[in-house]
């Protein structure tokens, strides 16, 4: 595989049409007979990614539900200190995060660069809402009342024994989640900079755009079992 | 050896602009940044076996060191005059007073030796080097579908194997490679070493989802036009359900282990019955990952000796799609007996439903060993080092699996569970099953990978040491664990001492036999002769291109002409017929 010297001074600017990676100029990796081909292997790649990504989670869901069965009266006091409101408004910031990154992928897929960077940014920074969210009115309150996980717990009117597990099931459920919203995040900003930078993604070259949007409803799923699990039930 | 029929493509002579893949470019640093920044699948295929078998050594020499300690049992005697005197424990510090720290450093060996046996050595063992050497060729495709990830998994393997040393040089740990808690999460805490041996075995575990992900997906999309699912070898159908297991069983140790790292840093107490956790959730996310995971040491051995048989019989394989559905048979079972490792903390209900799964495996497997020998029926056999390999996994391999009979069975498990008739049982699988099948693989594959053929004789002396040390090692065990033998003890009562010595001396042969095989290859890469393209006469397509292969696999696109084991109709490629006649066609035969 060709590396790409694109400080080189024979090959065209960054953005310019005649740049190799602009889209019309891409080719495919050798190894494959296609760009078709290879979109197809770099999908299939992705979703057996999902998969394994699905199981991670799989253990904290397992736990949870292990635990839920046990300690009930324990799990009702962790819901009913969990803002609902705060859950559904990053339910809806996540949700229209996933469109416009839906949408992302249709403007690739039909060449319309300037939509495509405007999705992208609006996915960015709905990203970032969340995590500023999840922060800001989530976590830090929780932690200044000393709701923390394992050794850091120390909120005083804990009434059952089992309270300081259950927390920490909540912030290893949640901070992975937000551990892969910063890696969704940063690959969206890594597909947005090349699409800014050399227009990189068009019909017949999208397989970043999809594979990383793919990622992205994941992430948005497993948000939209985490909530109902750990705000809504009682 | 063979004459090459000069209108293929063939190795000799210079006049190809392609070279082989192991020809060096430019000078030495360039040539070293050329193979560390490699996507091609045979370098890093070659990378991997080197990094494996010097794990293998490591772990290797942990299991002699145990087997060592075990020649004689400990003990302690006190004189009249008070002072204490320690016989048979060989690695205490002088002067020890007591038995305690000597069984300690007994107790880092034999963690040791399974942590790295298992983590780093036999599960990326057959897949990562053979596989990833292997799979694009038999296939005819240029590379794996992504090659910058196949060397990413590579340096995530190294990483992974890095923090294991690193522990072992802190000072090692003893918790057993299952990490059962909550001994893991509360010895040693004022020590990273747990920590870094966890973190190993975590960090690994990605390195194997990456591997099996770019097997699945080259399996599925990169094969050569006209090689349809039932054209395949059926090491790529191994090595396929390896890979199925590999994607869907690893993240759960992943988890796991992050769990465990987090109980053991913060105490967030999921696996801690003084904050309400449960021990046993431990051991359930443990299995559901490590039982999957010996059918991935075990299945890419099976599709070796399918090739390993049917090339050295000389006879198509019998039962094609019986050993490829049983491949998957054995993966889609694998998930579903998790539970066997833990039948005294079960209910009767669920021990007897994991009991009965458990027995499931049995089926496929027999399939197997039934279409092997079937295979053998009137081929033309030839007792090379490979064959002998192959035939010893029938035998060895046999044993394994008969023997975990027992142990599925609730009743007799409950006298043999823990005891050392289980770690005969596993290692007669895993060493006399993947082990050796991974070590005839490599001599039928050597002359392709490298360009040179071994010294036969010497080839199968070393196979003949390693048959004979490996019974006298493990049958011994057996005995041992049905008279009561508990694993992992750094000593025994006297009854037992006989059979440990028998053992012991076993360890040594099996050394002995390793070392042989280890010299022949040094010998063979240095002054062997040069290999054919063909020395078996295979009809794989790996056996198309030349040895070592070039740079880009194939000299042209490959299409598939005939079926991977037609030895009756075919002649080999790069072959003479005079040396591969074809047999007479049958009476009556009606063309």
């Amino acid at each position: 595989m060709a590396t790409i010297d694109t400080q080189r001074a024979d090959l065209p600017a960054p953005g310019s049409e005649g740049h190799p990676l602009f889209w019309k100029n891409r080719g495919h990796g050798h190894h494959f007979r296609s760009s078709a081909e290879e979109f197809d292997a770099c999908k299939l790649g992705m979703w057996l990614f999902l998969a394994t990504e699905i199981l991670l989670f799989a253990g904290i869901f397992c736990a949870y539900t292990v635990f839920r069965t046990l300690y009930p009266e324990a799990w009702a006091e962790i819901s009913h200190s969990l803002d609902w409101r705060f859950g559904l408004l990053n339910t809806v910031v996540l949700l229209l995060s996933s469109w416009t990154v839906a949408s992302a992928v249709r403007a690739a897929q039909r060449g319309r660069n300037g939509a495509l960077i405007l999705n992208l940014v609006v996915t960015l920074i709905c990203a970032a809402l969340f995590i500023f969210i999840k922060l800001k009115f989530e976590y830090m309150v929780k932690l200044d009342l000393g709701k923390a996980p394992g050794t850091w717990f120390s909120y005083p009117y804990a009434e059952n024994p089992q309270v300081p597990l259950c927390w920490s099931i909540y912030y290893m459920g949640t901070g992975l989640h937000a551990l892969h919203v910063i890696i969704g995040a940063c690959l969206l900003s890594w597909v947005l900079f090349r699409a800014i930078r050399y227009k990189a993604y068009g019909p017949t070259h999208y397989t970043m755009v999809e594979t990383s949007a793919l990622y992205w409803h994941l992430v948005d799923l497993i948000w939209i079992f985490l909530f109902p699990l750990l705000y809504l039930i009682h | 050896m063979t004459t090459v029929d000069t209108n293929h493509d063939h190795a000799h002579g210079g006049h190809h602009d392609e070279g082989s893949y192991l020809t060096p470019r430019g000078g030495f640093w360039s040539t070293i940044w050329a193979w560390a920044s490699t996507v091609d699948h045979k370098k890093i295929g070659v990378m991997y076996l080197f990094a494996v078998l010097f794990m293998f050594f490591l772990g290797g020499m942990a299991a002699i060191a145990v087997r060592l300690e075990l020649y004689e049992p400990v003990r302690q005697a006190m004189d009249a005059t008070g002072a204490t005197t320690i016989t048979g424990q060989l690695f205490a510090p002088a002067g020890a007073e007591s038995i305690d720290t000597g069984n300690q450093i007994y107790n880092r060996l034999f963690t040791l030796h399974g942590a790295i046996m298992v983590f780093m050595f036999i599960v990326p063992s057959i897949p990562a080097s053979l596989g990833n050497f292997f799979l694009p060729l038999m296939l005819g495709a240029k590379d794996v579908a992504f090659p910058r990830v196949n060397l990413l998994s590579w340096y995530i393997y190294v990483t992974g194997s890095i923090f294991g040393v690193a522990s072992i040089i802190l000072g090692g740990v003893d918790t057993g490679w299952t990490f059962y808690t909550p001994y893991s999460t509360t010895t040693d805490a004022d020590h990273w070493r747990v920590f870094f041996m966890v973190l190993a075995a975590f960090v690994l575990g990605f390195s194997s989802i990456l591997t099996g992900l770019n097997f699945v997906v080259t399996t599925h999309k990169l094969r050569a036009p006209g090689m349809g699912w039932f054209d395949m070898p059926l090491f790529i159908w191994a090595i396929y359900a390896t890979s199925i297991i590999q994607v869907l069983a690893t993240p759960v140790i992943g988890i796991t282990l992050l769990l465990l790292l987090f109980e053991r840093l913060f105490h967030i107490g999921i696996f801690d019955p003084s904050l309400g956790g449960d021990p046993v959730l431990f051991q359930h996310f443990f299995w559901f990952y490590s039982h999957p995971v010996v059918y991935v040491m075990i299945l890419p051995g099976m599709g070796i000796i399918s090739e390993l048989l049917a090339v050295h019989a000389r006879k198509h394989i019998f039962g094609y799609r019986a050993i490829a559905f049983s491949s998957l048979g054995i993966a889609a079972v694998s998930f579903l007996v998790w539970g066997h490792h833990m039948f005294t903390a079960m209910g009767e209900l669920s021990s007897t439903l994991f009991s009965a799964l458990t027995f499931l495996v049995a089926i496929p497997t027999a399939i197997k060993v039934f279409n092997w020998i079937a295979t053998l029926y009137k081929g033309s056999i030839a007792l090379n080092t490979p064959m002998l390999y192959a035939l010893s996994f029938l035998f060895l391999f046999s044993i394994g699996g008969l023997t975990g009979f027992p142990l599925a069975t609730l009743s007799t498990d409950l006298h043999l569970h823990d005891s050392y008739f289980v770690v005969a049982h596993f290692h007669y699988v895993m060493m006399g099953g993947t082990v050796i099948a991974m070590v005839g693989g490599l001599h039928h594959w050597w002359p392709k990978m490298f360009g040179k053929m071994y010294n036969e004789t010497w080839g199968i002396i070393g196979c003949l040491l390693v048959f004979v040390g490996f019974n006298v090692t493990f049958f011994t065990q057996f005995f041992l664990g049905t008279q009561g033998m508990p694993r992992r003890y750094a000593s025994y009562v006297d009854e037992f001492h006989t059979l440990h010595m028998i053992s012991t001396y076993g360890s040594w042969i099996i050394l002995l036999g390793f070392l042989v095989h280890l010299f022949n290859f040094i010998h063979s890469l240095v002054a062997g002769p040069k290999a054919p393209p063909n020395p078996w006469g295979g009809l794989t397509m790996e056996w198309e291109t030349e040895s070592p292969p070039i740079e880009h696999n194939f000299h042209h696109e490959m299409l598939v002409k005939h079926g991977p084991y037609d030895f009756e109709s075919v002649v080999p490629p790069h072959c003479d017929e005079a040396e591969f006649p074809l047999p007479p066609p049958q009476e009556g035969a009606g063309h």
